[in-house]
């Protein structure tokens, strides 16, 4: 009985050593040497696989700067040096792309209106579904925090007043909450710029103030205070120009709702 | 040995016992590869290839290894154990030597190195060829052939499956029956048609 069990053992982890080793000699024997560039450039990606590039993860974007079908500055995300070291490898010249930040467009949240009570799935795409959510303002917020599970980089949690607020230190501009929101009520702002607005109401005034004390109303006020004309009012809604402002914040001062605010 | 034994050989492992279709064996390659025909032609010659080889491999260690220590009872953990050094080694062999023929069916390699079809194959022939413990006469052409022509009757289930499910991508078929439903409702009417070749069992 022992010496049945000890035969098949042995014989069995006697091959298996056999064979280990053979694979582990032929192994190093017929190895095919990658690309080393491939797993340089893929240390320096930040490996969240965000799928902002365009491609399938990151390592799909490395392959694709080897092969030189995509370039370093389509990823949103990686810091400017490690895009420099890549730019570096590659041998190429690193095209500056300026960094952006996620803003929302809403300032509605616990002092919106509610028009019912929503009991279902505490999503927002799900609340959304039901005659456009919870919210007596179809444009805002429903705060059920999509976005929050949607961000790779934990940037965005959720306030008390039922809003989301998104850490610019984290955020690194990769257009996963500007997708996941129902609402589309997140943009990318470029960092250096200070103001924006924080309604997405197309509504007139006065339906905007029933359900909501911050929203935009449309008064013109801000659109004749600009002195760049960096602001213009389009169906009922203040819209900034990014590439006229120049931060210098006199719409902040003649808004009446409060609605523009500086991002700190 | 006579020729019928090979040419009966061939007509079993190809038709009646066909390992897809009528031993279910291997069904994950063949759902998972059989959405083209190009892939599935390239998969199926590397099992058969696979097959072939381990046919080999496993005749010798079951002769020259079990048989004598008389642990005939390990031969499944044994023949796992061989078939997946031997893959392994091949594909790195593939893979150094001829850059194109290993993307013609390197990467299928790996996803055969445990397939069900292959170790069955295996099996099949320590069953058939060994009866109580003796060699068979001629059992190792015997175990070689079937090795061989159980990779073709594989490649033929393939062949035959990737050309309906790549018509079938134009028709519009429900929802919840796409893709790998329908593949099994059809994998199953091509089987019954299979169980012709030996009749009926109940």
């Amino acid at each position: 009985m022992i010496g049945e069990i000890i035969v098949s053992v042995v014989t069995l982890s006697g091959l298996g050593l056999i064979f280990g080793i053979g694979l582990a000699i032929a192994s190093k024997k017929l190895c095919v040497s990658a690309d080393p560039k491939i797993e340089a450039i893929y240390t320096r990606l930040p490996g969240a696989n965000c799928g902002a590039c365009g491609m399938a993860g990151c390592m799909g974007f490395a392959l694709g700067l080897i092969q030189g079908s995509c370039t370093v500055d389509k990823c949103p995300v990686t810091e400017i040096n490690k895009k420099l070291e890549i730019a570096e490898i590659l041998g190429q010249q690193l095209k500056t792309k300026t960094k952006t930040v996620a803003v929302l467009h809403c300032g509605g949240g616990r002092r919106a209106k509610d028009k019912f009570k929503y009991e279902g799935i505490k999503d927002c795409i799900a609340a959304n579904l039901i005659a456009g959510g919870q919210k007596a303002c179809i444009w805002g917020c429903l705060g059920f925090g999509s976005c929050v599970r949607a961000c790779p980089f934990g940037a965005i949690t959720m306030g008390p007043d039922e809003l989301p607020i998104i850490d610019e230190n984290k955020c690194t501009g990769c257009g996963k909450c500007v997708q996941i929101c129902p609402k589309k009520l997140f943009t990318l702002v470029p960092v250096e710029k200070k103001f924006y607005v924080r309604c997405s109401s197309l509504d007139f005034g006065k339906l905007v103030l029933d359900v909501c004390p911050v929203g935009c109303i449309g008064c013109y006020k801000c659109q004749k205070a600009c002195p760049v004309s960096a602001i213009t009012v389009i169906n009922n809604l203040a819209v900034f120009d990014y590439a006229k402002c120049q931060n210098l914040g006199e719409c902040i001062q003649v808004c009446p709702t409060k609605c523009i605010v500086g991002r700190n | 040995m006579d020729v019928s034994k090979l040419v009966m050989i061939f007509i079993s492992m190809v038709f009646v016992n066909n390992f897809i279709l009528s031993k279910f064996l291997g069904l994950c390659s063949f759902i998972g590869v059989s959405k083209e025909t190009g892939p599935a032609v390239s998969m199926g010659l590397a099992v058969t290839f696979v097959t072939t080889m381990s046919s080999i491999i496993t005749w010798f260690i079951y002769r020259f290894v079990l048989i004598p220590f008389n642990i005939t009872y390990m031969r499944t953990i044994f023949f796992i154990l061989v078939i997946a050094t031997f893959v392994q080694l091949v594909e790195m062999f593939i893979r150094k030597t001829s850059p194109h023929l290993y993307k013609f069916f390197g990467i299928y390699l790996p996803l055969i190195t445990v397939n069900c079809a292959v170790l069955g194959v295996a099996v099949l022939n320590s069953q058939t060829f060994f009866l109580d413990r003796t060699v068979v006469k001629g059992s190792f052409v015997l175990s070689l052939t079937q090795g061989f022509f159980a990779g073709i009757g594989y490649c033929l289930a393939m062949l035959l499956m990737s050309g309906i499910r790549e018509r079938l991508e134009l028709v519009e078929v429900p929802q919840s029956f796409k893709d790998v439903p329908l593949a099994f409702i059809i994998a199953s009417l091509m089987s019954l048609s299979f169980m012709g070749f030996s009749g009926f069992k109940f």
